[in-house]
Order: structure tokens, then sequence, then C-alpha cells
């Protein structure tokens, strides 16, 4: 611990406890919600919050759900999301949603208890070495060894989990410490000579980049996850204006750039537009903006190097440039600031106009392909529609999660979002049973909001006791089950690279879903028929202050495309059958 | 391409296993890590001996300076250095090898440090490759035992790391 943190002074500071020194910090970062569940080691702490009234503490029903809704509510609202374990099993229970936060970066102080600090390394009783265990996961972590390091290290780590590229912090306190007693000085400022992340873009680099974008002829904008979370989303609405360029979004940028503007081309990689992968593939100049130019991105990244092009990136953590790819302008710092940058740059110019009126033309060319075009059936629920109805009667709205899955991918293609911090899903990790636990982070952020949780009946299982969870809140989640009866994504995958050798992605002794919402007092809906989709959606989307569980029986052999299949390039997509038939017959 | 890297972290428990995990984590080599403290206490001074294209050599600089605790890196590759290591041999020294061990540890401006009935205990410092050559160079079969610390490393003249 450096002495900076310790040197705030006050003169009437208040003898405590560690454990209220922990519920202080955390009221003096005016934290709304802390996500938990008990545990001996953090009993002192219990103890500490049960008698304060500034935070309010919301008791979920399995510890990687906490983490996770803390996880959704900083997504949400931008920030630090906070949760509670205790030692042992509550901590090793919390990794899995540390590691999802960690891979989309997103900011969240976790704190575990441990055993008392005489007991450590003794293989006492639900011991297990968080700080190890965590370290592949963490931005940072910390055990605390005393109570008068307990401020000063609760302060560092809000501190380092919101700065420069964000991520989830641990701090693992021993629960003897909590019960020992010190003043209470919760540091102002921090200061720490080992970590100074650059927010600042260079100036000669923003001219350089504004002056390869003013001369593009096949420009691009591509903007990712970090546009979300350094809040840029409205610099790089008016950069992209003032260009004419289009815009595509990753999965974790979607929102960054509105969704039913013209100039959005929809979501890029994998299972991204025709559009979207044609122009990345072929532009000259590549504005690259808080994204990491991910595997399910660019594809085959030699097939992507193929072909030439000029990449400006903008990224505040100087690991994420030149490392798939190789970039030819590098700007570190903050999207917002450099972007903002960009902006007065440009407006200086004396010519602004850019050239791009055949880059247009090409690419509404590409865009007529409609390669998201699917097959209606008025027999069997598609699950694009439901998706496509969902944005209707939300108004395109709803603060949506997902799982992971088809499901996830259909969420992400049919549902246009406008707004930054709408959609909130795992990219990086790809958690399985994230969906419920993010959507109660959602309505606990904004309680009026209407949120939706697009889910598959696997994905719903693995955190499914969180139905308790809402109902002991009054959560009006609508859960919108795409129930395949299969493991869908493990499905397709079998389809297209195993001859269809179904190996255990079949989905057996499913509950009676209704029953079961009712079961914890939320109401159920069955729904079969394509014909009662949007009914149902408006009906469900009506009880404002019901959770409501809607199971749409759904087509099982829908599969997702466009399709980017491992270690293809970007360009060499597979179409829909649909598509690809329409095509053969125009030609 | 071989790159002695040097770097400044927190003097904190904890901060070597970063490293160290950092490494095997991201499936980079590792030929030798040598760590201690400074002559300031809240800081260590960690050498690390890696190989690596240029753009993995880039890499591990910027993931080493992502660490929290890590204050400063230096690729010492980047410009003059040396590099220093400490070897301890313990060899035979009956019949032919006696004589022929003491010449050998002459030759390589090496000391002997410990002399007991059968064996020395030879005291070697260098650059890794001179101590590679000195293994090369004596009898194998007359090696008993040998103990390397990993190379530290020091920029030339100006060049200097600090906080
Ligand atoms: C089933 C499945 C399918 C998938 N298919 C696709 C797909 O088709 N297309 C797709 O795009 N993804 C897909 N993904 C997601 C993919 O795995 C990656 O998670 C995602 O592409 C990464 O998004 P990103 O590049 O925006 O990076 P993020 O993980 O969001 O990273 C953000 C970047 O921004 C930087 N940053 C953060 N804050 C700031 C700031 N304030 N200023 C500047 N920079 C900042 C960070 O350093 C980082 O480099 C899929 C995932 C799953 C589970
Ligand atoms: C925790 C976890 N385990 C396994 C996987 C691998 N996996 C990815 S998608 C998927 C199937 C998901 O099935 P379901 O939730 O029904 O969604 P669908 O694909 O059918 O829409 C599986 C098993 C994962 N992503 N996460
Ligand atoms: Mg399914």
């Amino acid at each position: 611990m450096d002495a900076s943190a310790h040197s705030a002074t006050d003169t009437h500071a208040k003898s405590m406890t560690g454990a209220d020194i922990v519920v202080s910090c955390l009221n003096e970062e005016k934290v709304k919600f802390v996500f938990g569940y008990p545990g001996g080691a953090v009993l002192h702490i219990y103890d500490a919050l049960y008698k304060q009234n500034g935070f309010k503490h919301i008791l979920v029903r399995h510890e990687q759900a906490a983490v996770h809704a803390a996880d959704a509510y900083s997504r949400a609202t931008g920030d630090v999301g906070v949760a509670l374990v205790t030692s042992g099993p509550g901590a090793t229970n919390a990794v899995t949603g540390i590691a999802t936060a960690y891979m989309d970066s997103i900011p969240m102080v976790v704190i575990s208890g441990q055993v008392p600090v005489p007991a450590i390394g003794m293989d006492a009783f639900q011991e297990v070495d968080m700080v190890g265990v965590t370290r592949p996961c963490v931005k940072h972590n910390f055990l605390v060894k005393h109570v008068k390091d307990i401020a000063p290290t609760i302060k560092k780590a809000f501190f380092i989990a919101k700065t420069g590229r964000p991520g989830p912090v641990v701090v693992d306190i021993p629960k003897d410490i909590t019960a020992h007693v010190a003043d209470f000085i919760y540091p102002k400022t921090v200061e720490m000579r080992s970590y100074n992340p650059i927010l600042k873009g260079h100036s000669g680099q923003i001219k350089k980049a504004v002056k390869l974008l003013l001369g593009a002829k096949r420009p691009m904008i591509y903007t990712g996850g970090g546009l979300v979370l350094g809040n840029g989303a409205a610099e790089l609405v008016k950069l992209a204006k003032a260009l004419n360029f289009p815009v595509t979004n990753t999965l974790m940028g979607l929102g960054g750039y509105p969704a039913t503007d013209r100039q959005f081309v929809g979501m890029l990689g994998m299972h991204g537009t025709y559009e979207a992968n044609m122009a990345m593939q072929h532009c000259d100049v590549l504005l690259a903006v808080g994204a990491r130019f991910d595997d399910r991105v660019i594809g085959n990244p030699k097939h992507f190097s193929g072909q030439k092009r000029t990449i400006i990136h903008i990224d505040v953590d100087p690991s994420s440039i030149s490392k798939r790819v190789k970039v030819d302008v590098p700007i570190v710092g903050d999207v917002q600031s450099v972007l903002a940058d960009m902006n007065e740059i440009l407006s200086q110019e004396e010519n602004q106009t850019t050239d791009t009126a055949d880059w247009w033309t090409q690419i509404n060319e590409w865009r007529g392909i409609q390669s998201l075009d699917y097959a209606y059936s008025d027999t069997v629920i598609k699950p694009q529609y439901v998706v496509q109805k969902l944005w209707e009667v939300t108004k395109g709205e709803a603060y949506v999660t997902s799982d992971v899955g088809q499901h996830q991918m259909w969420a992400a293609q049919y549902y246009k979002f406008d707004k930054p911090r709408r959609w909130i899903n795992s990219g990086g990790l790809g958690t399985m049973g994230v969906g419920l636990p993010y959507a109660m982070g959602c309505q606990f952020a904004d309680k009026n909001a209407q949120v939706a949780c697009i889910t598959g009946e696997g994905s719903i299982q693995m955190n499914i006791q969180e139905l308790s969870t809402c109902a002991q809140y009054g959560l009006p989640i609508k859960v919108i089950l795409l129930n395949n009866r299969y493991l869908g994504m493990v499905r397709q995958w079998q389809e297209f690279f195993y001859e269809n050798r179904y190996s255990e992605s079949y989905m057996d002794s499913l509950p009676d879903f209704v029953k079961l919402a009712e079961s914890y007092g939320h109401v159920g809906m069955n729904i079969t028929n394509p014909a009662d989709v949007e009914g149902a959606l408006k009906e469900a989307f009506d009880k404002k202050d019901k959770f409501v569980f809607m199971n749409f029986l759904t087509d099982q052999a829908e599969n997702v495309f466009p399709m980017v299949e491992n270690g293809k390039g970007l360009s060499e997509m597979v179409l829909s059958p649909r598509t690809a038939s329409r095509l053969k017959g125009e030609e | 391409m071989r790159h002695i890297i040097s770097l400044l972290m927190e003097n904190e428990a904890g901060a070597l296993s970063r490293v160290a995990g950092l490494f095997s984590a991201r499936g980079y080599n590792i030929e030798s890590l040598t760590v201690a403290v400074t002559e300031d206490p809240t800081l260590s001074r960690m050498t690390i001996v890696t190989t690596g294209s240029d753009d993995v050599i880039e890499q591990i600089i910027k993931q080493l300076n992502k660490l929290i605790d890590v204050v400063k890196v230096l690729d010492l590759n980047d410009g003059k250095h040396i590099e220093r290591e400490l070897m301890l041999v313990k060899v035979k020294a009956t019949g032919v090898h006696k004589d022929e061990m003491k010449r050998m540890c002459d030759i390589f401006r090496g000391r002997i440090i410990d002399v007991a009935d059968n064996s020395y205990t030879i005291e070697l410092t260098g650059s890794c490759s001179k101590l590679d050559a000195f293994i090369e160079a004596i009898d194998r079969s007359a090696i008993l035992e040998t103990v390397r610390t990993g190379a530290s490393g020091i920029g030339r003249g100006d060049r200097i790391l600090k906080v």
C-alpha cells in the first residue's frame, strides 16, 4: 500500500469497526445497491449494513447471480456495480460473474469475506485463496490484512474499476479485521505512481486521422463496447453525420450508433449483416473506436489483413491496439475525449466534404441482398419474428438482456437499439445464465423501465432460481423464452460441422414454465401460434407491475444467418438458404 | 528473438505471482525471471528474459505495463545494456578432473568457493552465454550439480530505470 492513499486528513475521524468502515466506504461512494448473499465470513458486515440506510442490499439466490446483477446494473447506468459474498463457496460461486464482467470490461467492485488473518493458509473452514483464484480474471485484486487499510483499499478499488479500461476489482476482507476498530477516514483522492491511464489522445495522431478520414473513398466506422463504456455515442454520431460515413457496431457496441439511422449497416462479425462485413472487408480507411478486433468480428485475421486498408484505432488500453491486427494510426485515449477532439479539428477544416457517393451505391447494393430476411410461417413461431414484434411492442425503448445462444444472435440482429446501454449481454465470455440476473440489474437501475430478457430454455435454467428474487422485490421483468427444445447454437454447429450428430444438445424434461412461474406468484404464458405472438406481447407489457414469463414454442430447426464459419474470411459468409435461393433466382 | 526486460514494481505481496501468472496465462516464453527489492524498499526490480517475435514482445511490454502494480517497464534490448548471471557449479575434483577444473575455472575467471574431498564448488558470473560456454567447455560427466540465478540486466551509461 503506498502512503499517498493514507494522506487525507480529517480532524473529526470517527472510530468504528472494520465492518462499519466497509459500509461507510460504500456510502461514501454513493452506492445505491449492493447485490449479495451472507455467510460466516461476512456476518459482521451484514450486521453493519442492517444498521445503516444508505445503500439497499439485494438478496439473490446464488452468488453468481449477485455478480451478474451488479454487472448489469453497471452496464445500464455506467456506475460501478457492487457485490458482496462470503468466503470459500460464496467466493468461488462469484467467479463466473467476475470473469464475465472482466471479458466485457465492466467496472465492478466485489467484496468477498475471507477467513481470519491468523487462519489464512491453514486450510481453515471455507477458506479459498480468492486473490489467487481470481487473479487471471480481474483488473486488480486486494487482500486487506489490517483494519486501517480497508478504507484506502476500497477507495482504490473503485478508482481502478472505473478509470482507464474498466474492469472488476476484488477486495478480499478477512473476518477478524471487520471486528477490529480504527478511525474512519475516507481518502478524497487516489494517487498511484504505478497506474495512470492516458485519457487525452495525441493531437498529432488525431490530426493525421482526420486528414485520412477526409481523404477516404471507401470509409468505414467500426465501434465497439468501448464507445458505450466511455459514453462517446453522441460525439460519434456527430462525427459520422458530419462525414456521412457508414457505421457498424460489434455485439458489445450495439446502441452506440442508432440502429434505425440510414448510415447504420448493422452488426458485423460472425453473425453480422452482409453489408457490414463486406464494407469492413473492402473499405480503404477504417476508423475503429473502442473495439478490439475480436476473432468473432474479423474472422480469419490473415484473410482480413490480405485486403489493404488504413486503420485508425482509438482505444484507452494500449494492449488492445495492434494485438490481432496491425494498426496504422494508433490513438491511445478515452473515446469521448478523442472523438470530441476529432470533431473540433474537423470543424476547423476548410473543406469538410467527402466523396462517398460511389461507396454508398456499393453498400446499398450489398444491403439489397437483405441478408436478415427470413421465412415467416403461420404454423410455427419463428424466433426472429418474436424479436421483431418485441421491438415494435416496446417501441424500441426496452432494456433487452439476453443469454447465450441462437436467441442472443437473433436479439442482436432484430431488435434495433437506438440508444447505448440498452442491450445487455455477455459477449466476451459468452456466459449462459446471465439473462435473468442481468434483467434484475437493469430493473433496479431503472425501476419504471420496460425490461425484457430474451433467453433459451437451456440458458434460463442456469439461473432459474432468481425467479424467487424477482418475486421478493416485485420486479416486473418480462422473460421472452425462445423455446426451441435444443441447445440451439450447439445444434446448429453440429448440423453444419458434425453431419447432424446432435450429441447431447437436446433439452429433454423441461419444466412446465407456466406453472413454475406461477409457483413464484408470477404470470406465465404459453404461446404456440404465430398469430398470437403480438397480442401476447402486448398483454404481457400491459401488466406493468407483473413479472411475466412468456414461453414461446419456436421453430426447432431455425439457424442463425449469415454466418462466417470458423477460420473463414469476413467476406466468405454463408447466407440463409432463403437468401441464397432468392439471389440465384435473380441471376 | 531473445529479449531482456527490466521492470520496477510495487514491493507488495502477490506482485510476483501477477507477473508469473501473466506469462503462463498468455503463453509467453519465460527463460528466466529474477526479482529482489531495490534501494527503495517500496520497489522491487525484476529482470525477465523471454523470447518472441517483435509483435509478441510488444504485447508482453504492453501487458506488463497494464498490471496495476507495475511502475515502469524497459526493454533493455532497445539500447546498450549489460547482463550478468551468477552460477554455482559443483564438479568432481578427483583424478584428472582436479587440475582440469582449476584450469577451466581460471580461464573463465571463476572462483572456487568450496573445496571438499572429492569436489569443488565454482562460482562464475557473466552473461548467460558465458555461463553456457563454461558448461560446454568442461567435461559433462564431471558436473555434479548446477544452480543459476537467471540474468539481471541494466542499461549502459545514461539509460536509467528509476521512478
Ligand atoms: C454466441 C456468440 C456469438 C458472437 N458473435 C459475434 C458477432 O457476430 N459479432 C460480434 O461483433 N461479436 C460477436 N460475439 C461477441 C465477441 O465474442 C466479442 O465479445 C465482441 O465482439 C467484442 O466486442 P468489442 O470489440 O466491441 O470489444 P469489447 O469487449 O466491448 O472491448 C471494448 C474495447 O474498448 C476499449 N475501451 C473501453 N473503454 C474505453 C474508453 N472509455 N475509451 C476508449 N476505449 C475504451 C477497451 O480497452 C476494449 O479494447 C459473439 C459472442 C457470442 C457469445
Ligand atoms: C455456461 C455455459 N456453458 C456452455 C456454453 C456453450 N453454449 C453456447 S450456446 C449453448 C446453447 C444454449 O442453448 P439455449 O439457451 O437453449 O439457447 P438457443 O441456442 O437454443 O437459443 C451452449 C451450451 C456456454 N456458452 N455457457
Ligand atoms: Mg434452446
